[in-house]
């Protein structure tokens, strides 16, 4: 297992970025997002009250299922639809997670 | 005309803090917010979740704090203009900002002091063809005043907690409610979630679940709304009179954007000496300022709302010294 991983994310004008994030600090996918000087609005900094920090996760990995609290606020700001929507301040970056590749997704950017 | 000493853009935590901090120096504040109540996102998005890094509160509900900076605040009589969003700016002859709003209403100040955290919220809008066709003619998304609601057919959507307590107070109000949601469960406080069912069970409101509004008809104003159930696709007609969408809000910049501030992302640039912004007169604090090391915390927000009113009683009052007073020393001295 490694203890730095590759997340590959593709942003709102399509440009791939590869970002390396350690996995024992305990960050989420948004906040490695951040860290890494990529644009996303987050709003309410990681309490999955928003959902501006929607990803469209692009290849299967063994994500962590969704809390209620995450599938309500999805489904209230009009993504669950879209298929493999999930909150990226939800998602716990971990080893298994290594190559995990998303999309940043609408209502993110401004 | 409203006329003030500081005119601050944003209700929320900084911007009321702002005011007490204003007041100890004798400078006169007014907010404007597009929200109709005080608060902020601390309002608007979390106002039941605990707060830990407040210096000398070990925790405190998002809520309550905003409770205690407009209670602190209330020495200095603050103006508030709610509801209503900052549109434009002109500067006056005599050097002053005249800043109106949407709705119209001007203010008059030499200073202004943005501190619209992430901007101004906008409400979230579901997709259905016409929506916007039916705007201010049968379709809200924020309830205003309620007795507009009085005897008349009302069609609620959304799961959350707004949705809820609507509900459960326009039952009382309306002719008619109805409340329409997407899936199966709520997402609200359990004590209105269980009062929702109850009204439903007694035959008071009536609850369509895995449905949602996706038509809309009607000559001029509102008439129907067309709902389809997830089940089965069916859809049904309901005549309405009010389509009140509750899906909560997301914050915009706005119109800030066109008012030639230096932005960098959807932040103001200021110089971290005293929060100026490029535009003399105008300063950005708290979320929606951006310099070298920045935090968006709530803390910084009330440190950079101290340090801008010191520089911006300098602005106003260029020959007159500050000399700092301490509280504990001087009091709080009430306009």
């Amino acid at each position: 297992m490694e203890a730095v991983i590759n997340i590959n994310i593709t942003d709102l004008l399509g440009n791939k970025h590869q970002i390396k994030v350690p996995t024992d600090m305990g960050l989420n996918l948004m906040e490695a997002i951040r860290a890494n000087d990529m644009q996303i609005k987050a709003t309410c900094g990681g309490m999955a009250m928003c959902a501006s920090c929607h990803v469209v996760v692009c290849n299967s990995r063994a994500l962590p299922p969704m809390s209620e609290d995450e599938e309500a606020m999805l489904d209230d700001a009009f993504l669950l639809d879209i298929p493999y929507s999930r909150l990226s301040c939800q998602l716990k970056l971990t080893p298994e997670l290594d190559g995990l590749e998303v999309k940043l997704g609408e209502g993110t950017g401004e | 005309m409203i006329e003030t000493d500081i005119l601050i853009i944003g209700a929320g935590p900084c911007g009321l803090f702002t005011v007490f901090q204003a007041g100890l120096v004798q400078l006169h504040c007014h907010l404007i917010d597009s929200l109709p109540t005080a608060g902020g996102q601390l309002t608007e998005i979390y106002p039941k979740k605990p707060i830990y890094d407040i210096p000398g509160f070990p925790i405190v509900m998002a809520g309550d704090l905003v409770k205690n900076l407009t209670k602190q605040a209330e020495p200095f009589k603050p103006g508030y203009t709610l509801g209503e969003r900052a549109e434009h700016i002109e500067k006056m002859e005599d050097g002053r900002w005249k800043l109106t709003t949407n709705k119209g209403t001007e203010h008059l100040a030499p200073v202004i002091a943005i501190a619209a955290g992430l901007g101004c919220f906008e409400p979230r809008k579901p997709e259905i063809p016409n929506l916007i066709d039916f705007e201010d003619k049968g379709v809200d998304y924020i309830v205003k005043d309620p007795e507009k609601y009085r005897d008349k057919n009302v069609v609620i959507s959304g799961g959350g907690d707004s949705a809820l307590d609507w509900t459960i107070f326009l039952a009382d109000v309306a002719k008619s409610v109805t409340l329409i949601h997407r899936r199966t469960s709520f997402r609200g406080h359990l004590d209105s979630v269980k009062k929702v069912n109850d009204l439903a069970a007694n035959g008071k409101i009536k609850l369509v679940l895995n449905s949602e509004v996706t038509g809309i008809n009607g000559v001029g104003k509102l008439e129907n709304l067309e709902i389809t159930n997830f089940d089965n696709d069916e859809i049904t007609k309901v005549s309405a009179d009010y389509f009140i969408p509750l899906f909560g809000l997301s914050p915009k910049l706005g119109p800030l954007k066109h008012w030639n501030l230096n932005l960098h992302k959807e932040s103001i640039k200021v110089n971290p000496q005293d929060y100026s912004t490029n535009i003399p007169g105008i300063y950005a604090i708290g979320d929606i300022n951006d310099y070298p090391g920045k935090l968006r915390l709530i803390l910084c927000g009330f440190h950079e709302a101290a340090l801008m009113v010191q520089s911006a009683h300098k602005y106003i009052y260029p020959d007159k010294n500050l000399v700092l007073k301490y509280t504990t020393v001087s009091g709080v001295k009430a306009f």
